[in-house]
């Protein structure tokens, strides 16, 4: 069950849609916004506001890439993988990226659930390929040595925190 | 601000336009995706910190009165990315590159208060020669500008901007001078033919649903720009969303339609963010809602985010995610200009499609017709990336020489030699140099591309040299399709996942000749049975491979070599006793401890047990170390 706050959260984005039945993926656009991820009882909770089905809502949270049933890291990097960022060899971006966080595709968040590492299709940032971004910020002419660097980077942010 | 007929918007125009005469100089800051992650917006606030501090009258919002100070703008794209972030200094066209935040006290003041130009921050090509004015440069010298006139030419986050340069002026002229029919007929006789890649003539399809007799119709502008490689739409919709609007209205008054929606992909948050603030700007003006200028005429505009679904391009997926389903296609007919939105008829077209009406209704088909070959006029917008020196965001008329752009305009190759460009990105193939076969001369329009079995597509091209595997970027390709295909229909979901497995083997040496002729039967069978254009085309880039670099994968499946040296399980590595100097740094790097040999002597690899990750090569400061 949620819980009334919760519940007072997502009236909102509700409200805001009009509770209307097509706007199903803006409003858990919004929902993941607020939570990183679509938490199973608030899909269920938003089948209901919405008069889908659950297999409805279901179908459609996992057809498109953007939404995650699973919680997601607090850096979300995303390296991009489109063919620009690739042949000017991305793969080594992803590859340090997986080494040093210990990721793989299969499972891409951290133990400590700081970092997901994550492919994207393409920015439409070709020019600086290759590029990726961490928390939606644009790193542009990314290298194996520039991971490293920023890595450490959000590390000892995290460490002073 | 409301504007309500026609004579108050051309007033409203003349004012602004005089205003915009009034600036003594304007500095146009770049700020879109790729200029913002290169630190665009911090110059944007610095140039306005110091103008403030040297108390120079600086104009950051186009007012009507007529004002005498530095205008300071956001602007869309400038296009040549490899050098942002960019700034343009008006009157005179000059251009700055690669600018940083510290630069900016200097440009105030030698720039705009001595009319100085300061000689580092200008472009130089690579034999160092300086290019001061923006059209000299050769990246533009080539480029004919119409979807993309205003980029980089206005403030992209003013209306007031847009209508000083004769926006919404097509819109009125639509509205007031000409009838549905005549605009259709316009269209149709300047032979606009589909941006997005199919190339369907513009003006059919809008007759088809004027003739459409149900009240409630749509406008559909498709941004789910999804083929990695491309950035033009993106472009458009954040540096000019207002044309983008424009166009579209002129659609709906053509189609009378009343109702639109634009479609941008989740991973364009700038571009929403513009196109939400453009449509709120034009309600606020009148120029979206009813009774636009007092026409009788009414349209509103909302935009739907997509949320990562390559698929979602092709227009019956599209619409079905406009309404809150999965994002499948469809069986047709019906065609979306029966039943498309919502089952109503709809007129879906791509964004630089959209961006074209503007300028054509006000100029009029003869004057479009002047650009490019017949049954396909205009211009096209190329996102121009990879390995090139010069990446970026190009528009040149249909037919333009395929070596103009990679060489004259992108100057050449960056590095390596000349290999090949990807065109049309997942469901195009590969224009290239090999000993048979010379592309450079092919003229990049529909039909000549449709003949060697290319496809212009949404207008990706991405330039590959020698280190590229074309092995490797067919597989690249296919798992990208594999990826995206929607699972709906047995040929593209199965047919694409066997094609993978193949090309893997491939490039992990586990490949056979037969493996070459299995790829082409099933690229066969994809393309005469899949349900949409996403699985139609899925097999393109392979095929195309297959045919100009048949002797790459012939390498890889019987040599089990890989040419350029991309494909890992196929890469041995090779350190030269004449270039070793045993200073051990590889042999300690190694994970496997595949390397030996005593300190001061050449040190050798051991095969067996190497596992090709390279570290050795990274680590090796004398070069010693090469792969092959």
């Amino acid at each position: 069950m949620l819980e009334q706050k919760e519940k007072e959260k997502i009236d909102h984005i509700l409200k805001k849609y009009d509770y209307e039945k097509s706007k199903v993926i803006s409003i858990m656009q919004e929902v993941q916004k607020e939570y990183h991820y679509l938490p199973q009882e608030i899909l269920c909770y938003l089948a209901k506001e919405l008069g889908i089905s659950e297999a409805k809502i279901y179908g459609v949270a996992t057809f498109y890439e953007n939404f995650s049933l699973e919680k997601k890291g607090k850096y979300l990097i995303k390296v991009c993988d489109g063919t620009a960022c690739h042949v000017r060899k991305s793969v080594p971006i992803l590859e340090e990226f997986r080494k040093i966080l210990n990721v793989t595709p299969e499972k891409p968040t951290t133990e400590d659930g700081m970092f997901t590492v994550e492919t994207v299709s393409c920015f439409g940032a070709c020019g600086l390929a290759p590029v990726c971004t961490i928390n939606d910020e644009v790193h542009p002419a990314m290298t194996p040595e520039k991971v490293r660097t920023l890595l450490a980077e959000l590390k000892e942010g995290i460490d002073e925190n | 601000m409301k504007i309500n007929s026609r004579q108050e918007l051309e007033e409203l125009a003349a004012l602004y336009k005089k205003a915009l005469e009034c600036q003594k100089k304007q500095i146009l800051i770049c700020s879109e995706t790729a200029c913002v992650a290169s630190g665009s917006l911090e110059i944007y606030d610095k140039m306005q910190e110091i103008m403030k501090e040297k108390n120079i009258d600086c104009v950051v919002k186009l007012e009507k009165d007529p004002h005498e100070g530095v205008g300071v703008k956001k602007s869309g794209c400038h296009g040549f990315c490899e050098m942002a972030p960019l700034i343009r200094i008006e009157p005179g066209g000059l251009l700055y590159t690669k600018v940083k935040p510290e630069d900016c006290e200097e440009i105030v003041e030698k720039t705009i208060l001595h009319d100085e130009i300061i000689d580092r921050l200008i472009y130089r090509d690579n034999t160092g020669n300086p290019y001061i004015h923006i059209d000299e440069i050769p990246f533009y010298a080539k480029q004919t500008r119409i979807a993309l006139e205003h980029s980089g030419k206005i403030d992209s986050e003013s209306i007031e901007e847009y209508i000083a340069i004769g926006g919404y002026s097509a819109m009125a002229k639509a509205l007031f001078d000409m009838t549905p029919e005549g605009i259709v007929d316009e269209i149709t006789k300047a032979s606009l033919r589909g941006r997005g890649g199919g190339g369907f003539p513009t003006g059919k399809k809008w007759s088809q649903v004027l003739r459409q007799e149900e009240e409630e119709k749509y406008v559909v502008c498709n941004g789910d720009e999804g083929d990695p490689g491309a950035f033009m739409d993106r472009s458009m919709m954040e540096g000019d969303s207002h044309k983008v609007i424009e166009g579209m209205i002129i659609a709906g008054i053509a189609t009378k339609a009343h109702h639109g929606y634009i479609y941008v992909r989740a991973e364009y948050p700038l571009a929403v963010e513009r196109l939400k603030m453009a449509i709120e700007s034009a309600e606020e003006a009148g120029l979206l809602g009813e009774n636009i200028l007092g026409s009788g005429f009414d349209f509103d505009l909302q935009i739907s985010q997509g949320a990562g679904a390559f698929v979602c391009g092709e227009g019956s997926a599209l619409t079905a995610s406009i309404e809150g389903n999965r994002g499948m296609p469809r069986v047709k007919p019906p065609r979306t200009v029966e039943k498309g939105l919502f089952q109503k008829p709809t007129v879906l077209n791509n964004v630089e499609t959209y961006c074209n009406v503007p300028p054509i209704i006000l100029k009029g088909a003869d004057w479009y017709a002047q650009f490019g070959p017949e049954n396909s006029h205009g211009t096209k917008a190329f996102a121009l990336t990879g390995n090139v020196n010069n990446t970026g965001l190009i528009e040149v008329p249909m037919g333009t020489k395929l070596k103009d752009v990679i060489f004259d305009i992108g100057g050449g190759v960056k590095g390596g030699k000349f290999k090949a460009v990807q065109i049309g990105g997942p469901s195009g193939g590969c224009l290239c140099i090999t000993p048979t076969v010379d592309h450079l001369d092919m003229h990049l329009d529909f039909d000549s591309l449709k003949k060697i079995g290319a496809m212009i597509g949404s207008g990706g091209l991405v330039v590959m040299d020698d280190t590229n595997c074309m092995v490797e970027v067919a597989r690249f390709f296919m798992n990208f399709t594999q990826n995206e295909s929607c699972g709906k229909c047995v040929p593209c979901r199965e047919g694409t996942k066997r094609m993978l497995e193949i090309l893997t083997d491939i490039t992990e040496g586990r490949g056979t000749l037969e493996d070459l002729d299995k790829l082409e039967e099933l690229a066969e069978m994809i393309s005469a049975t899949a349900l949409c254009g996403l699985g139609k085309t899925a097999a393109s880039p392979v095929v195309s491979s297959l045919k100009y670099f048949r002797d790459e994968f012939i390498a890889h499946v019987v040599d089990k070599k890989c040419p350029a040296g991309q494909c890992k399980a196929l890469v041995n590595f090779r350190i030269d006793p004449d270039q070793c100097v045993g200073c051990t740094k590889c042999a300690r790097n190694c994970p496997v401890n595949a390397i030996s040999g005593e300190v001061k002597k050449p040190h050798s690899i051991d095969v067996t047990k190497c596992i090709k990750c390279g570290a050795c090569m990274e680590n090796c400061n004398f070069h010693a170390i090469s792969q092959g």
